[in-house]
């Protein structure tokens, strides 16, 4: 196994600008990796490989000419398969889309291209990024590359294991429900979740569009930062994207200091339902935190406990209308009944049946219904009232703490197949993760210890607009574990196929 | 399909029924770029040119509002004399419809952006109705089906349907009524004067291209009937995209008397769309249409509100032009024409000319001599409006002139206007090119009156003896002498003079 993979992209930048090392080699190194190890994690469903080291070999030569570069130039990156790219195919984790070609890139991806950052490809996820273990996408489940017979989270996974198998130094994720903090907390890997509107949502294929946002997904807090300052800002594409400059994540992420920040643990996202190994490495943080002159203090949200009933009413609601267009009429899968008359409700029907999963399928069917006339006050209506709600706990406990604290999930990575069955334990996953997309704070989960063997996540959350402080937390706590770990975490992740 | 339906005739209907309307207009406006994308917004080109991936419905896309369609919304409010939001979201109505690429359309639900305004209504008679408005709110169009193979170019019998986006997106302004209770017989005739002052405004506040023929006004026109004296309503049915002024005003007439057929027969009258057939002028059942039919609204998640404020909107109220009506009044007044006069000007479509020759030097009276009489009586044969006949306000001056100065006569005139409308040039370069200057040389023309005379001796006799009527004769001879080219006034003055006698 080569070295390169195991560099974090703020390091591979540092070699490629020194021209220690070429972006082709990184580049190559990468994919030989995902060659290597991808049968086993399937984090991937398409390898970029002709583009990725065509853009590789264009920075090198960009390099060689003394050309100013982006920072993260020749690094490459991972894209989950919901953000559509030129040139590569973008299915959604669906058959409903199976082999279809973007004819635009995002705007992330159009920033990706302007960095100059090849694309080693295009991650696996929960079929339109509905659920937290990455089974339900159309073409096989991710494997945890801490244990193989363990879920990725989601609906991210496809992202969290190719950074935590070091199939790729970075990735994109998008986060509605804690899509990329659930997978970063059960991987041992960093992801955060944007205030909402600063990273824009053009060409992110929408699951629930106020609640939807793209992020960094990585091994490191500064790599997160210096991703997040690639893909952020306002876009004139997306209506709900911020005006506001992204701010100094990079600064904030390079500081880490903890000292005379207050750290508000919320009292409802901890103790009963969360597991004793993750309860035990989240006090640990606390105690670090604390030793490092953090002022740690409690806060109560009480309204949270309503937060995971709300969103399962404003997200199928918001899905069941954004998911509509795929119908087999325009492009995508098209199914014909196998007997009767060839109507356009029938081809309709016949299409959605065939191409969706059950997963999202139920999601559908529940916010049609919410949605329905006579049912919209009691549904949506109510659970947009919630939403407010947890606005204020927000809005109160960001009076007494600049940061809020908590177990990003309230369990380490399940077996495969283990809640698959048991919808509300799978959505239980995101009991922590949604208030802050509920609310548009932004959020990240850093790598908290195992617990069992297994990775446990601690999640910052931080007002609206104010990212950088979660960088500033998150690279402090980092920073803290680091030293008793002696090191990265994933430096403990077992070797997968034997190459490692 | 289109069965005989027993009918009521209509005076008979209004005997014993009165009706009550509502209106639903869709107004395409003429912005450069569709409702929420960049691609154009324009009629007629290639299908499927005008499109971009939002128009759509590609995965991943979202809507961006466009300003001058909201603005062009407010100034419609503005004329329909209605409230601004200073706030108001969009909502998806979510159905599918292949011509609806989202498989919803973003529109407006809860809280339209003009709301509560009214429309006053002249009719031909000077009788004012005011026509309540409840709301006027902005949306986007849907695609165009054409559906193939079947014989009546329906959906019922096609083999297959083919769709074209580029009217997907383009933006509408939706303009509802309340309901419209005590037009009387006069429904049908206010049915279509309210269209009409629809059509106008928009295309007078210049949002519109307002062209009826295609879609960029379109009517929905509901009709329900109570018995005389009732204060609840009927049932009504929906008459969509009745696409002209007289179809609209016809629509109605037949509503009413296939409505009234059915509560005279004890039927009920089913809550349902209708759809108007211009070749038998009547309407036949679309789909059934209830209260509760469900669109799943929700506020649009992917855009903001708009938020108005009052400088916005007096800045776009000071844009306004001249409400039509009241330019029409003031017009009237300005020019002193009579009712008749006034009314015919209008309808001829010629009101818009004649304030322009006016203002560039023509008097009332002139201007709508030409316009009313040379100008129409050739633009009818061209089959084209007077305006677009290419002739100038400043020809008409410029003939005008001439004809005061003697230089020709009414008759010459007219062939001058023909030289112009032939490309020759000017009406003074004409009357040059073609020869056409009336002959106001006194001795050329005593000559021919000299002449004239001496051929019609017992005319002169009777001219000396006091009957001036007598020479018209005279005139002629001299005009025909001259080939027209004489001014007959002068001609006739000169037979006086000649005779000795006082015209």
């Amino acid at each position: 196994m080569s070295e390169l993979i195991t560099h974090s992209a703020a390091k591979l930048a540092e070699l490629l600008a020194a021209s220690e090392v070429s972006s082709t080699e990184v580049t190559q190194a990468h994919l030989d990796r995902i060659a290597a190890v991808d049968g086993d994690v399937n984090a991937f469903l398409h390898v970029n490989t002709d583009e990725a080291l065509a853009v590789a070999a264009d920075v090198d030569k960009a390099r060689a000419a003394g050309e100013e570069l982006h920072a993260l130039a020749g690094v490459p990156i991972a894209i989950k398969d919901l953000i559509v790219t030129v040139g590569q195919p973008t299915t959604a984790g669906s058959k409903m889309l199976e082999g279809w070609m973007s004819p635009y890139d995002a705007t992330v991806i159009k920033k990706i291209r302007a960095a100059r950052m090849p694309m080693l490809g295009k991650t696996n996820l929960d079929e339109f990024a509905m659920g937290s273990s990455t089974e339900h996408s159309a073409f096989g489940p991710t494997r945890n590359p801490w244990d193989l017979e363990r879920i990725p989270g989601g609906s991210g996974g496809g992202s969290a294991a190719a950074v935590s198998a070091f199939e790729a130094p970075l990735a994109l994720g998008t986060d509605t429900g804690g899509s990329i903090r659930q997978p970063a907390a059960v991987t041992g890997s960093v992801g955060v979740k944007p205030t909402y509107g600063g990273v824009s949502r053009y060409g992110a294929i929408a699951m629930a569009s106020s609640l939807d946002q793209i992020g960094p997904v990585t091994r490191t807090v500064l790599d997160a930062a210096l991703l997040h300052e690639v893909i952020g800002g306002h876009d004139p594409a997306d209506s709900t994207s911020l005006t506001d400059p992204v701010g100094a994540l990079v600064e904030a992420a390079r500081s880490g200091d903890v000292r005379g920040m207050r750290i508000g643990v919320i009292k409802e996202l901890q103790g009963e339902g969360y597991s004793a190994g993750v309860q035990a490495r989240f006090d640990e943080a606390l105690e670090l935190l604390r030793g490092a002159g953090a002022d740690v203090v409690e806060v109560s949200c009480p309204n949270f406990k309503y937060a995971l009933g709300a969103y399962y009413l404003v997200m199928p609601s918001e899905a069941s209308s954004n998911l509509a267009k795929y119908d087999g009429v325009r492009y995508g899968h098209r199914v014909l009944p196998e007997d009767g008359s060839l109507t356009i409700e029938r081809v309709m029907g016949a299409t959605r049946a065939a191409g969706f999963g059950d997963e999202v399928k139920r999601r559908i069917i529940l916010g049609t219904y919410a949605l329905s006339a006579g049912y919209y006050d009691a549904y949506y209506g109510s659970a947009q009232k919630v939403r407010t709600l947890v606005q204020r706990d927000f809005a109160a406990a960001f009076e007494t703490a600049d940061v809020l604290i908590s177990p990003t999930a309230p369990t380490t990575a399940f077996k495969l197949g283990e809640k698959l069955d048991d919808p509300m334990a799978m959505y239980l996953n995101d009991v922590a993760t949604i208030p802050a997309n509920l609310a548009g704070v932004p959020g990240i989960s850093v790598p908290g210890g195992l617990a069992d063997g297994l990775p446990v996540g601690i999640q910052f959350l931080a007002p609206a607009r104010e990212d950088a402080r979660l960088y500033r937390a998150g690279a402090g706590l980092e920073n803290l574990l680091e030293a008793t770990w002696g090191g990265p975490l994933l430096a403990q992740a077992p070797a997968l196929g034997g190459v490692k | 399909m289109a069965a005989t339906q027993d009918l009521v005739a209509f005076d008979e209907a209004m005997e014993k029924y009165d009706p009550v309307l509502g209106f639903e207009v869709h107004v395409e406006l003429n912005t450069k770029t569709k409702m929420f994308s960049a691609a154009p917004n324009a009629f007629g080109d290639v299908p499927n040119t005008n499109v971009s991936p939002v128009d759509l419905g590609l995965p991943g896309v979202l809507p961006v509002v466009n300003k001058s369609a909201v603005e062009y919304s407010i100034m419609i409010g503005l004329a329909l004399n209605c409230k601004i939001a200073e706030s108001c979201f969009f909502a998806r109505k979510n159905y599918f419809y292949p011509d609806t690429p989202k498989n919803f359309q973003t529109s407006q639900y809860e809280d339209p952006i003009c709301y509560d305004g009214y429309l006053d209504i002249e009719l031909e008679d000077g009788e004012v109705f005011r026509v309540e408005i409840e709301r006027a709110h902005m949306e986007e169009d849907a695609g165009k089906l054409t559906h193939m193979g079947g014989a009546t170019g329906r959906i019922q019998g096609a083999e297959y349907s083919l769709v074209d986006y580029n009217r997907a997106g383009v933006p509408l302004v939706e303009i509802v009524t309340k309901p419209i209770v005590g037009a009387g017989s006069r429904a049908p005739e206010l049915a279509r004067a309210y269209v009409a002052a629809v059509r106008e405004i928009v295309k007078n506040l210049g949002v519109s291209d307002a062209r009826m023929e295609r879609g960029n006004v379109r009517c929905d026109a509901n009709v329900s009937l109570m018995p005389k004296g009732a204060t609840q309503f009927g049932t009504r049915s929906e008459t969509k995209n009745v696409n002209s002024l007289r179809a609209v005003e016809r629509a109605v007439y037949f509503e009413i008397q296939r409505h009234a057929a059915m509560l005279e027969s004890g039927q009920k009258v089913v809550q349902e769309t209708r759809h108007w057939h211009e070749d038998t002028r009547s309407t036949t059942s679309g789909r059934p249409k209830s209260d509760a039919d469900d669109y799943r609204y929700f506020p649009e998640p992917d855009l903001v509100p708009v938020v108005t404020t009052k400088a916005w909107i007096e800045e776009l109220r000071a844009r306004l032009p001249e409400p039509p009506a009241e330019r029409r009044k003031r017009l009237k007044a300005d020019w002193g024409y009579a009712d008749a006069e006034f009314r015919d000007v209008v309808n001829a479509g010629v009101m818009d000319s004649i304030e322009e020759t006016i203002a560039a030097g023509a008097s009332a009276a002139v201007a709508r001599k030409w316009w009313m009489g040379e100008i129409s009586r050739r633009a009818k044969e061209a089959e084209v409006e007077p305006s677009e006949l290419g002739v100038s306000p400043q020809t008409v001056v410029e003939l005008d002139r001439l004809v005061q100065a003697g230089k020709i006569n009414d008759k010459l005139a007219r062939q001058v206007l023909d030289g112009v409308l032939a490309g020759e040039g000017s009406p003074e370069e004409v009357v040059e090119k073609r020869g056409l200057a009336v002959v106001s040389d006194d001795s050329a023309l005593l000559e021919a009156i000299d002449a004239a005379l001496a051929a019609q001796p017992e005319v002169a006799e009777k001219i000396r003896g006091g009957k001036v009527q007598a020479a018209g004769a005279i005139v002629g001879g001299v005009m025909k002498a001259t080939r027209g080219q004489a001014d007959a006034g002068r001609v006739r003055e000169l037979i006086f003079e000649r005779l000795g006698v006082q015209g």
